[in-house]
């Protein structure tokens, strides 16, 4: 019978279950923190918020996508054939920016 | 027999050609790309949110002054701050808070049931992908109670432009702002929330293939590792809503 045939079942990886965990901790403290600035941090400060946020944001992507997808791990072509491309993103970011300004300063 | 066993398993990683470039599997690596593709249709929803906000007037004054009018653009703080049960009670962002930590909380499962297949380990990855599953779900059924909310609005409404009160948010009209902020609010949600259910089809997928045996007969939990991609891009695409939709 096939089912008998026995699986090697390896034992747990300590090292990575750690690693996980620990990753979940960062994730966890740093979205507290960022609530903590939205209720401390005045509205009138709008600027300084924005850049928190956006920063803490990139952090909080940067373990999602080096530790949970293993992009970190990757051979380096395969990491910058994904984070390259992302540059497309920043681009379109900026001129919309621009935009929106523009579109603002023109009704108001 | 052992070494039959890992020639075949060779043989499946590499593509034809005898290379496997970069180092991945076929699959992983066009998982990846699709994954590209969809992190750009995102990034283009969300900067069209900052676009069309930041052509908008923002509400200038104290926060506590602020009341919802189609003059500026609201502050999400004061937009989202319902949780079930606990009617009329002003809990800013908590909600969407708690539904932050389920979906992080369930890709920390998922990247534990992807461990568990690279040790063949069947019953460790059964118990987190249905861990994985509940986590996904529980997400989607608190997305549906916020969209209810927001639809249903607050029990004084607004007034809006021509002076009319209105009570809650369709595509075209709402009480908490100007138009495109409703209509923003269920495209970026929406379109988020369906690729939560398109991974819960596919969470159940490889879960079920996982309980029958199918992946163990085939030697392998790579299924896992390529639905575990999709899922964990799903939490980082909901990390960035989070700020640019509730937090900014």
């Amino acid at each position: 019978m096939q089912q008998n045939t026995p699986i090697d079942v390896k034992p747990i990886n300590k090292d990575k279950i750690k690693m996980f965990l620990r990753v979940t901790l960062y994730l966890f403290v740093i979205t507290v923190f960022e609530f903590a600035i939205a209720f401390t941090v005045p509205h009138e400060y709008k600027w300084l918020r924005i850049f928190i946020f956006v920063a803490l944001t990139i952090v909080k992507a940067y373990y999602i996508m080096s530790e949970f997808m293993h992009l970190g791990h990757e051979k380096g072509s395969l990491k910058m054939s994904i984070l390259f491309p992302l540059l497309f993103v920043a681009f379109l970011l900026f001129i919309l920016l621009f935009q929106a300004d523009a579109i603002y300063q023109a009704i108001y | 027999m052992s070494s039959t066993a890992i020639e075949i398993k060779e043989k499946k990683d590499l593509w034809g050609g005898g290379v496997s470039p970069m180092k991945v599997s076929y699959g992983k690596l066009m998982m990846w790309f699709f994954l590209l593709s969809d992190a750009f249709t995102f990034s283009a929803l969300l900067i069209t949110y900052g676009l069309i906000r930041f052509s908008h007037p923002s509400f200038e004054g104290p926060i506590d002054d602020f009341v919802f009018s189609q003059e500026y653009w609201p502050i999400p703080e004061v937009v989202f701050e319902a949780v079930p049960f606990l009617h009329g009670v002003h809990l800013p962002l908590i909600f969407v808070g708690f539904m932050t930590f389920v979906l992080i909380l369930s890709s920390v499962t998922m990247v534990l049931a992807v461990e568990a297949g690279e040790r063949m380990d069947r019953k460790g990855v059964e118990k987190w992908m249905l861990w994985t599953l509940l986590g996904g779900i529980a997400f989607l059924s608190c997305q549906a109670w916020e969209w209810s909310h927001f639809i249903t609005g607050t029990d004084t409404g607004s007034k809006l432009l021509d002076g009319s009160i209105f009570y809650g948010a369709n595509l075209t009209m709402n009480e908490y702002g100007p138009q495109n902020f409703a209509a923003l609010f269920f495209f970026i949600t929406g379109f988020h929330g369906f690729h939560v259910f398109s991974g819960v089809m596919l969470n159940f997928m490889v879960f079920f293939q996982a309980v029958t045996g199918k992946l163990e007969r085939t030697g392998h939990y790579e299924m896992i590792e390529k639905v575990g991609l999709y899922w964990h891009f799903v939490d980082l695409v909901w990390v960035f809503v989070f700020t640019f939709f509730y937090l900014v």
